[in-house]
């Protein structure tokens, strides 16, 4: 399969996501520079995460203007799939292709530490070769990644099963202080309602190596990875 | 034309810098404060026909850019 990652003005995990995938998972990747067109051809579209634009006005808020953000938009309504990570994520809230918002961190301060996440749903190419219930264990290392929705919002991604991690503590539970940035109802990533569009504040791409403390975060990627294999599953991005 | 305009969280969504700096306020003696909240304000120079175009044009400019309605209000003022 064809992986293509977006560098924005200000990215800087770009090349964490390219070498997790080239170099740890033999995949074929390049990079896309957001003034550039998609290529024909991807089957899975990463924004990685960074400070797009210095962060300025809101995270993501000019990134999601980026010229390559229509082609990804119409990407996924294509039901390509599209991982955001970190200011990726923001950047996907910011652009309407996932719900809610990432505001200040509830301690107003930036964390950087390895936590644990509870996969929720394993129904989507982004955590089907988990467990449901599986901890994972990925670092996060941000400033604005309390996440926000209102209460019809909230409703509706329970409804649907959108929310696919959870901060929780060692023992799996979904406790206030395994929460790291005051997100809502621990919230660490969700889905949109087609299941192709995937957003979290933690990292994946630091977590896949045992060098690097956790190999966790390829449970992500190789979900995506055999989902895309199943040739029924597989989407033309034409 | 110059327009003002200001950018607030919604009620409901956490503000935890307008929380910091009212507990500053207190402890600087400013018992009397209560419920801070910080927001955005810019100003801005346009061009524009009319007041009616100019509000119209801003409206647009606040609603895809300079404001996220999932967490922010926003209200701005014309000075011709």
């Amino acid at each position: 399969m064809r992986w293509g990652v977006i560098v924005f003005p200000g990215s800087c995990d770009d090349h964490d996501v390219y070498d997790c995938l080239k170099l740890v998972l033999k995949q074929k990747v390049e990079f896309l520079w957001h003034k550039d067109r998609l290529p024909a051809g991807l089957d899975c579209v990463v924004l990685p995460g960074g400070f797009s634009y210095g962060d300025y006005l809101r995270c993501g808020a000019m990134g999601r203007f980026s010229p390559i953000m229509g082609d990804v938009v119409e990407f996924a309504a294509r039901g390509g799939l599209v991982l955001g990570i970190c200011n990726g994520f923001q950047i996907l809230c910011e652009s309407g292709l996932l719900p809610g918002a990432l505001v200040r961190n509830a301690s107003l301060q930036f964390v950087c530490k390895p936590v644990y996440l509870r996969v929720e749903e394993t129904d989507t190419p982004f955590t089907a070769a988990a467990k449901k219930g599986q901890l994972l264990r990925l670092p996060v290392k941000h400033g604005e990644g309390c996440y926000f929705a209102d209460a019809a919002t909230l409703e509706r991604l329970k409804e649907n099963r959108q929310v696919l991690l959870r901060y929780v503590d060692a023992k799996g539970r979904p406790t206030a202080s395994a929460n790291p940035n005051g997100s809502l109802d621990n919230i660490a990533g969700v889905c949109n309602e087609g299941r192709n569009v995937f957003g979290l504040m933690p990292h994946p791409e630091d977590a896949t190596e045992k060098i690097l403390g956790s190999e966790d975060g390829l449970k992500i990627f190789s979900s995506i990875i055999s989902s895309l294999s199943k040739p029924e599953k597989k989407v033309s991005a034409g | 034309m110059r327009a003002k305009i200001f950018i607030s969280f919604k009620n409901g969504v956490l503000d935890p810098q307008g929380k910091a700096v009212e507990r500053s306020l207190h402890t600087l003696g400013y018992q009397e404060v209560r419920d801070v909240r910080m927001g955005k304000y810019l100003e801005i120079e346009l061009d524009a026909a009319s007041r009616e175009a100019a509000e119209a044009r801003l409206r647009e400019m606040c609603d895809k850019l300079l404001a996220n309605p999932v967490i922010e209000d926003y209200r701005f003022e014309i000075e011709t």
